[in-house]
Order: C-alpha cells, then structure tokens, then sequence
C-alpha cells in the first residue's frame, strides 16, 4: 500500500506543475495574439511591394537588365543556411524540427559543401544554436538578440549583412529553414532559398497595366525593390517564425497541463483509498482488541 | 483623395486629404487630386500631409515608395518617425 503522505507530497507537486503549465499556456496564447497581429501588420505592406515589383518586372521584360540578385555563375560554391529557432525551449518539438532539417539539409543536399567546409549557418535563437554547436556545425553567427524585440529595423540589418555577404560573393547560395505559422496548432517546416532570388514566371500579366511615370527610372526602382523585398521576405520569416513558437508552446503546454490534470486524478483515487484503507485497519485494530479484552 | 502610409510594422496613417508632399528620389514633390499615376522611391525626408480642413501632418520617413493611381495614394515606408 502506497504511503499516504508520498501520495500527499507527489499530488502537491504536480499540482504546482499543472499551475506553471497553465499559465505559460494563457501567457503563449496572449503572445501568439500579438504576433499574429503583426504578421497581419506586415500583410498590406509586402502584397503592395510584390505588386508593385511584379509589375515593374513584366514591364522590363523585354528589356535585358542585369539582376546581382539572380543566379550567376558559382564562384565560391560555398552555401550558408539561416536556422530560425527560438530562444526558450518548453515549445515541443519545435526547436529540434528545424535542426533535423538542416541536418537533412547538410547530409541530402550538400554533403560536398560539408565535406569541402563550404557550408556556414547564421543561426536566429540561442536553443538552435546550442544543438548546432553541439553537433560542432560551423557557426559563422548568432543573431538570438532580435528576439528580445523584433522590428523591421533590426531584421533588416540581418537581411543587409545576408545580401553583402551574397553580394561579395563569399557565398553563393543562401537558405532559410524555420517554422512557418500555418494555425495555432500546426506550424509547417519550410525552407526557402532566400538568394539567389528565384524570379517567379508569371504566367497571366493581370489585364489592367496603368501607364505609370517612374521616378528616377523602372531600372534603378526595381533596383531598389529587390532588396527591398528581400528585408521583407526574411522579416516575413522571423515574425512566421515568432508566432508559430508560440503556438508551438500553447499547444505544448496545454497537452503538459491535460496531463497534469489526468495525474491528480489518478493520485486522488489512490490517496482516498489509501485513507480509507487505514481507517478500516484502524478500526479493525479497536474492535479485535475490544474483543479480545471482552475475551 | 486617399492616402494610406504604411511601414512593415503598422498603418501609420490613413484619411482623405488635399495634398501631400514627399522627398522623392529626383526632387521633392507634391500630389493633389488627379495627379498622374505615378511610383517613385523615396528619399529620407518629410511626408507632409494636409487635409481637407488644411491642418497639416509632417511624418520623418527613412526612406519609402509611393504609388499614385485614381486619386489612391499608396506610401510605403521603411520607417517612420511623427513629428
């Protein structure tokens, strides 16, 4: 028979646990608010950009205009992979998604990278960056402070130092893995070539195209726009990111709370027959005794 | 005439105003109604808004882009400061 007073001392314990999940889950799920707030922020301003540089770049079609941004001939060959991670874990497997797939990354689509030293991460979120470095990956940086307050301004320095070192041509390929934030319950694993620039062939030019003046001129103005769009895309990605963690640890907690639940139900039933229990024996003891005294 | 200034981060602004002047890249200049459609990039400067009333609204941007089509007037900011 259990002891009645571990059964005690366990049940108070999960019950504090249930407490902390409970409140991590409300905390989580206020945060995921907030995050898809800016996410649905960010929504006007990249669909007027994309329309914008889709119609600037059906215009300029015809014309040959270089683009730095677009694929060119391998110098380097060496590839750098962005791994958008979180900073605080309790978030179930969301963390270990992303380094399992640039793992898979490393070993399916460049082993000859890995084996010449040619492939680099920049990891966003100290919890990938601990699992890369304990699997010695070469880190070239870590960027785990934009989380502390994420804003356009500092993910656009990220997305600056990404298109130098692309530019510079000290890598010829660079790639993003992270969670993108499909619901509150789902995040979906998605990896995206953020350079070179893959140029979407648009099959249907929509029908209206408005005879536009361009200021300074359409080149230089998609010039601008690329970057422009690529800041964006990778702040698109942490705020993705951001909101998909957090439900990654609602959903987490809330699971870890169910659980907590389950247990003291169980302990409760055992405690209370447990109690009962030695009451009976109690009682047996005082009537076998009085029956022996009456002997 | 509609205005909507937006950066990444949030709708700054938005009404109907009279007109609105802006750093573009080749020269500041401004838009009132029906004005040609037109995109430019923006310099780092001041958006000054004025609207139908005619009190004025000054926004430091850091830089942007404007589209203006059928009197719909389109800001993206990078960043803006009001002042």
């Amino acid at each position: 028979m259990a002891n009645l007073k571990a059964i005690r001392v366990r049940l108070s314990s999960v019950k504090s646990t249930r407490q902390i999940t409970s409140a991590m889950k409300m905390v989580a799920a206020a945060k995921l608010r907030k995050s898809q707030d800016a996410i649905v922020q960010l929504r006007p301003f990249a669909a007027k950009l994309d329309e914008i540089l889709t119609g600037l770049n059906s215009a300029l079609r015809d014309a040959e205009t270089e683009n730095i941004y677009a694929a060119r001939k391998q110098t380097s060959g060496k590839v750098l992979i962005v791994v958008v991670t979180s900073n605080k874990g309790l978030c179930g497997a969301f963390n270990a998604n992303v380094v399992r797939e640039a793992r898979r990354l490393m070993a399916e689509k460049y082993p000859e990278q890995v084996r010449r030293g040619d492939l680099s991460f920049i990891t966003v979120g100290k919890k990938g960056n601990d699992l890369l470095k304990r699997m010695k990956c070469n880190i070239l940086e870590e960027h785990s402070e934009l989380w502390s307050a994420l804003t356009f301004e500092k993910s656009a320095l990220l997305a600056d130092r990404l298109i130098g070192l692309y530019l510079s041509k000290e890598y010829d390929t660079v790639e993003i893995v992270y969670n993108q934030f499909k619901n509150a319950a789902v995040q979906r694993l998605t990896t995206e070539q953020y350079l070179p620039v893959t140029v979407a062939e648009e099959g249907t030019v929509d029908a209206v195209v408005t005879d536009y003046i361009y200021e300074p001129d359409q080149v230089s103005i998609v010039g601008e726009l690329i970057p422009k769009s690529l800041r964006i895309q990778l702040y698109k990605a942490l705020l993705d990111s951001f909101a998909a963690e957090h439900g990654a640890r609602m959903t987490a907690m809330h699971q870890a709370t169910d659980n907590a639940t389950e247990l003291i139900r169980e302990l409760t039933l055992q405690y209370n027959k447990a109690r009962q229990a030695s009451i009976t024996n109690q009682l047996l003891e005082v009537v076998s005794g009085a029956e022996a005294l009456n002997g | 005439m509609k205005i909507e200034i937006i950066t990444p981060d949030s709708n700054v602004w938005s009404g109907e105003i009279r007109s609105v002047t802006v750093p573009g890249r080749k020269g500041s200049f401004q838009v009132l109604k029906d004005h040609a459609p037109i995109i430019s990039t923006l310099d780092a400067g001041t958006v000054t808004v004025a609207d139908e009333q005619g009190s004025v609204q000054h926004f430091e941007i850091t830089g942007g882009l404007i589209e203006v089509k059928r009197n719909r007037i389109i800001l993206l900011a990078d960043g803006v400061r009001q002042s």
